[in-house]
């Protein structure tokens, strides 16, 4: 199965409010709250990291979680958000960092 | 409860900012006549300062940025300071009259990924909406600007101030947003001024105009419902707070003043002097406002309308008591009612009952005796 990459949309604003990050589309107003372990994978998508080291380095060691599991529910989390233009998924690294405006 | 609702809920919980209103600017090109600010430069925040205090606000967990005026575009670096807030992630709301946006400005506000722009808009008329901003072809330059932003896919909503002066154009107005496929938001509020003159308050629509907008099913919805006679309060109204200024959300003005709201101007400290974070934990005027619960508002604590007015208590502040009533927000629950507030029915028994002593300007020789005239006469009054 080919690797996933992820990044960030431009056009979305996000913030951490006690544990949960807000993220809102700035295309259709859309909002979503991400419980922890969905804001650690968030965090890490810098478009350079696969999704499944993502997985492996944060999710199944900082919440003890078995990888199959978590990979699972990483691969809906990602084409759920991806659907609504939150995250960008691509089969290669994403290079064009101008398109996440920050790293809060 | 809305996702966002439980959002706000949580922030209030944390005692989190989560909005804050920062007016960038008070310059304008516009000299509306209601507006309530002093359009010179006092010397606003440079672009370091600004940059400064939104990354500090990010670090704060604020989430919902609203940049405004003045209008915002005579700051010559406004993409600048933008540009710097979505770089921080902030969901940035613009608000402006439009008069200087073109292709190109909207283009960038597209591109920057401003979730919404608000704009003024008086009447569907240009010698109304001119004659309100002073500025001859605002209204062509405005709907413009609408047309630009509309054609990148923004966001845009109207949002139409009331007055006695433009009242009657309201549905104009209203197909106007309709025609340009944008939102319509209506305000029929007019505050004092900053500084305290209260001389523009004369321009608010009269009670029956009020009770007009009230009552039309197109702006309010089920007007039954929302006519509706207050049901009684619970002890969760009692123990609720009057709205969202200095719980989670605060104002900043160019020279960075903090308030907890646009319209609740009680200083409660300085961004130049302050980390924004000690001023929004540690301010004693903040921690009052916060302190106050509608328990603790001796009128409107035993007024029918307690868990329903919109009572504010920034214009309750600007009347001379933050924990008093807002004599605008008793007008608009007795005209959406029909039920006066308590605070009107106290005013109307003050005025009848007329006042108990007449102090008349008496010669020495019989002043005593006067006194105890008027003493005679107020115990009559007291055991009628």
């Amino acid at each position: 199965m080919a690797e996933k990459y992820i990044s960030r949309s431009s056009a979305i604003a996000a913030r951490m409010l006690g544990g949960e990050m807000m993220v809102m589309s700035a295309v259709d107003s859309t909002f979503f709250t991400l419980n922890e372990v969905a804001s650690a994978i968030w965090q890490a998508a810098d478009g350079r990291t696969p999704l499944s080291e993502i997985v492996a380095s944060k999710i199944c060691r900082e919440f003890d979680v078995d990888r199959e599991r978590a990979q699972r529910g990483a691969d809906r989390f990602v084409d759920e958000l991806s659907q609504h233009g939150i995250l960008l998924v691509s089969e290669q690294p994403i290079m064009d960092f101008s398109s996440s405006p920050g790293n809060q | 409860m809305s996702l966002l609702a439980e959002m706000n809920q949580k922030a209030l919980d944390l005692g989190l900012p989560i909005s804050v209103h920062f007016d960038i600017t008070y310059r304008c090109n516009e000299r509306c006549v209601h507006c309530y600010l002093d359009h010179d430069d006092h010397g606003e925040m440079t672009t370091a300062e600004i940059v400064d205090v939104l990354e500090q606000l990010a670090d704060a967990g604020v989430f919902f940025l609203s940049l405004s005026g003045g209008e915002v575009l005579m700051r010559r670096d406004f993409f600048e300071i933008v540009e710097r807030a979505r770089q921080l992630l902030f969901n940035v709301k613009v608000k402006t009259n439009g008069v200087m946006i073109r292709e190109k400005e909207a283009a960038r506000l597209r591109q920057l990924g401003v979730e919404q722009i608000q704009i003024s808009v008086y009447s569907h008329r240009p010698e109304v909406h001119d004659a309100i901003t002073k500025l001859p072809g605002s209204l062509k330059r405005t709907v413009q600007a609408i047309r630009f932003l509309k054609s990148q896919g923004l966001k845009v909503t109207i949002a139409n101030v009331l007055m006695a002066g433009n009242f009657s154009d309201n549905t104009g107005v209203m197909a106007l947003a309709k025609d340009l496929g944008v939102l319509y938001t209506l305000d029929p509020t007019i505050t004092p001024k900053m500084d305290g003159d209260t001389s523009i308050i004369a321009l608010r629509i009269p009670g029956s105009d009020l009770k007009q907008v009230f009552h039309n099913q197109e702006l309010v919805g089920n007007v039954e419902e929302f006519c509706a006679p207050p049901p009684a309060p619970g002890e969760d109204v009692m123990d609720g707070v009057p709205c969202s200024a200095g719980h989670t959300a605060c104002y900043i003005s160019p020279y960075g003043d903090v308030f907890p709201c646009v319209q609740f101007p009680l200083p409660s400290g300085n961004v130049r002097r302050q980390k924004f974070l000690d001023i929004w934990r540690h301010s004693p005027e903040l921690n009052e406002v916060r302190s106050i619960r509608a328990r603790d508002l001796p009128t409107c604590s035993t007024c029918a309308h307690v868990g329903t007015c919109t009572r504010c208590p920034g214009l309750a502040y600007m009347e001379g008591n933050m924990r008093g009533p807002s004599t605008a927000d008793c007008e608009k629950s007795f005209q959406r009612t029909g039920i006066p507030s308590a605070n009107m029915l106290k005013r109307t028994r003050a005025a009848s009952a007329g006042p108990l002593i007449q102090i008349q300007s008496l010669p020495n020789s019989v002043q005593n005796h006067n006194v105890a005239l008027n003493v005679a006469l107020e115990e009559n009054f007291l055991t009628v």
